[in-house]
């Protein structure tokens, strides 16, 4: 098993054809992920060539899309002003999930799009988001394939490379993942650290969860007194942001501690006083999970 | 982005929100014929990006309009939190009956904006939201409707009892939402909002941050950016696009991913050693962006050594590590450097870097060790 995604994934590409869109559509698809559309206005009638020969109708609306293919997943590719478009127009469609790559989205934009899919009761993941891969079922995003392992281990994080370098290392002493999902690093996203907490605790295949979290609002707290709570399995928790100053963004719009909120110290003791292991550096990830997992 | 405060007054009275005349002067002789002017006390006011202006002396109370000047004359050049002033407000003064606080900004719970109100003004209202959360009425906008004027009412009968000025209120509230969304605002303040013996209530502080992620469609806001209020450093990395935030130490780092530069950074402390900044270059190989961001980190004389720090997942090591040996060929560096690659094809790169004469590692704990060592040599 895996969470949000796997083989019975049918993706749409919102955006395929632009730069990013189509080359990391190429990417999914060498991954083996079921492409089964594009989108983008007005290219409707065209036809994607992927790798090996495959290839993926474009469409000009999400609608056309979803009615044609049977989608139940889309990615979002399409530049910042059109990106809460999409999200709409996608949670409009029918699909089950949303995934928005885009950075840079305005949050005012965000705050309209994020109450349209809650409406729905569609979920979105991100924006400002590496998305999300189940390894060896499927990929939606930017994640990078190589260094993923099918296993037991859920690893959810506000970060893209952070991410990859701690899978990277769980999956060099052998600990697969079951499914590996960047939430973004927005002060305003869809799926948070609870959602993804509260699906890998109800997936029988995942036996120890790795949380990456950084500076910034109070998502990480929440989601520490929720694990106390309802959590069964071992959850490992790192926080980046130590050595960040007050009142600064560190290059994600959401990383910033406001007046003395939000703090890495606040989060680290946090995970501490409701039973995660806190990782000091990345490097003790790998340890604390293998001695959670006994 | 931050905006000073006589911008953000701008942006309030164009929503139609009182605010006392006021205008800018950058020398004391303007702060004069400002005074002479409006006639009457002034307030002189330093206007930098900072908090703690009143404290730091930077805002003074004028009777004359050679006091403004005398005052301007102190101020204009003093350095408040690293920052120099560089312009003041000068602003007619007003006589204050009682003071409020009226803010909204971006609430990342309730993932909508959120008012804040307190009869209690010219404080810092997260002081009292921990102190005295009583004091403060709180309600968040459904941006489905926005900010609807029962809403609004209901917020302004929070500062005042008396219906009349109440009512000032309940408007200069929607003024001030209008004026956040139309700004693109991520935080939008009026501390304090006062009203004067006549029955008057007027904005006599203004305060707003603009979502960066708005300005590519407010060019008038965008234009409102102080590039003299930042190290130059911040500006040149915002011009090639990198994410840099200055720091103190001795050891540059240079870093691929918000979070990887976060936990670089702590990593560098872990071992003894304090960062010299934050920088981004982002996912590519483009040698173009290498150089940016080492002009930008050895553009600080404080920069010791220059550590990278790379995860190379879609954008193999290899081609990083090209790019990082074309880079360093086209700029001068006298500071060592120490470079750190992991992810697919590492071993290539390494041979890469280490032919072309650098100590390259694949372990993140050994390179951070390395450079703080060096940076202490």
């Amino acid at each position: 098993m895996a969470i949000f995604i796997d083989r019975d994934t049918k993706l749409v590409v919102q955006g395929i054809t632009g730069r990013d869109g189509s080359f990391h559509t190429r990417q999914m698809m060498e991954y083996g992920t079921q492409v089964v559309a594009g989108v983008t206005p007005g290219k409707g009638g065209q036809t994607f060539d992927g790798p090996d020969g495959t290839t993926a109708p474009i469409f000009n609306t999400m609608d056309q899309a979803v009615a044609e293919t049977g989608a139940n997943t889309s990615v979002i590719y399409v530049p910042p002003p059109f990106a809460a478009g999409a999200i709409m127009e996608a949670v409009d469609s029918g699909v089950d999930l949303v995934v928005c790559i885009t950075e840079g989205v305005p949050v005012l934009d965000m705050a309209r799009a994020h109450a349209f899919a809650r409406d729905h009761g569609v979920r979105v993941l991100g924006p400002n988001c590496p998305g999300l891969i189940s390894p060896g079922k499927s990929k939606v995003g930017i994640l990078p394939a190589q260094i993923v392992k099918e296993g037991p281990i859920g690893v959810v994080s506000r970060s893209g490379t952070l991410t990859y370098e701690a899978v990277f290392q769980l999956s060099n002493v052998g600990l697969g993942q079951t499914t590996c999902v960047g939430i973004g690093g927005d002060p305003l996203i869809g799926t948070n650290f609870i959602d993804c907490l509260e699906a890998f605790e109800n997936d029988p295949d995942t036996t120890a969860v790795v949380m990456i979290g950084e500076i910034g609002g109070t998502d990480e707290q929440e989601a520490a007194a929720w694990v106390k709570a309802n959590m069964s399995k071992p959850v490992v928790g790192f926080i980046a942001g130590q050595t960040a100053p007050p009142g600064r963004r560190m290059g994600h719009a959401g990383a910033i501690i406001s007046g003395s909120a939000g703090t890495a110290e606040e989060k680290m003791k946090s995970f501490e006083d409701n039973g995660i292991s806190v990782a000091e550096r990345p490097a003790d990830i790998v340890g604390l999970i293998q001695d959670a997992l006994g | 982005m931050d905006i000073h405060e006589y911008q953000a007054k701008e942006r309030f009275r164009a929503a139609g929100i009182p605010v006392p005349p006021g205008e800018i002067a950058r020398t004391p002789d303007e702060a004069q014929a400002l005074a002479e002017k409006f006639g009457g006390m002034t307030v002189v006011k330093a206007q930098v990006h900072s908090g703690g202006r009143g404290k730091a002396g930077g805002v003074k109370l004028a009777k004359t309009p050679a006091d403004a000047r005398a005052y301007a004359a102190d101020i204009l050049g003093m350095e408040i939190n690293g920052l120099t002033v560089e312009k003041v407000l000068v602003t007619t003064a007003e006589d204050i009956d009682t003071e409020a606080y009226v803010g909204v900004l971006v609430d990342r719970k309730k993932q909508a904006a959120t008012f804040m109100v307190s009869p209690e003004g010219g404080i810092d209202i997260e002081e009292v939201a921990h102190s005295n959360p009583e004091a403060i009425r709180k309600l968040t906008v459904d941006p489905r409707y926005g900010l609807l004027p029962h809403q609004a009412y209901w917020l302004a009968n929070f500062l005042y009892e008396d219906p009349g000025l109440a009512k000032q209120a309940s408007k200069i509230v929607g003024q001030l939402y209008r004026a956040f969304v139309d700004s693109g605002a991520s935080m939008a303040e009026i501390n304090p909002l006062i009203t004067t013996p006549d029955g008057k209530v007027k904005a006599i502080d203004a305060k707003m941050s603009i979502d960066d992620n708005e300005l590519f469609r407010r060019p008038e806001v965008a234009e409102m950016r102080d590039s003299s209020s930042e190290p130059p450093a911040e500006t040149k990395a915002r011009e090639a696009s990198l994410s840099y935030v200055k720091l103190d130490g001795a050891v540059g780092c240079c870093v691929n991913g918000a979070g990887l530069a976060m936990a670089t950074m702590d990593l560098v402390k872990y071992y003894g050693g304090e960062p010299a900044n934050f920088l981004d270059i982002g996912g590519s190989s483009n040698p173009e962006k290498v150089v940016s961001a080492l002009e930008i980190i050895t553009s600080d004389p404080k920069v010791k050594v220059i550590l990278f720090n790379i995860f190379g997942g879609i954008t193999r090591c290899d081609d990083v590590a090209n790019g990082i040996v074309e880079a360093t060929k086209r700029i001068d560096i006298e500071v060592p450097i120490v470079i750190r690659l992991t992810g697919t094809n590492e071993e290539k790169a390494l041979e890469i870097l280490k032919d072309a004469g650098f100590s390259a590692y694949t372990s993140m704990d050994a390179v951070v060790e390395k450079a703080v060592e060096l940076a202490k040599a």
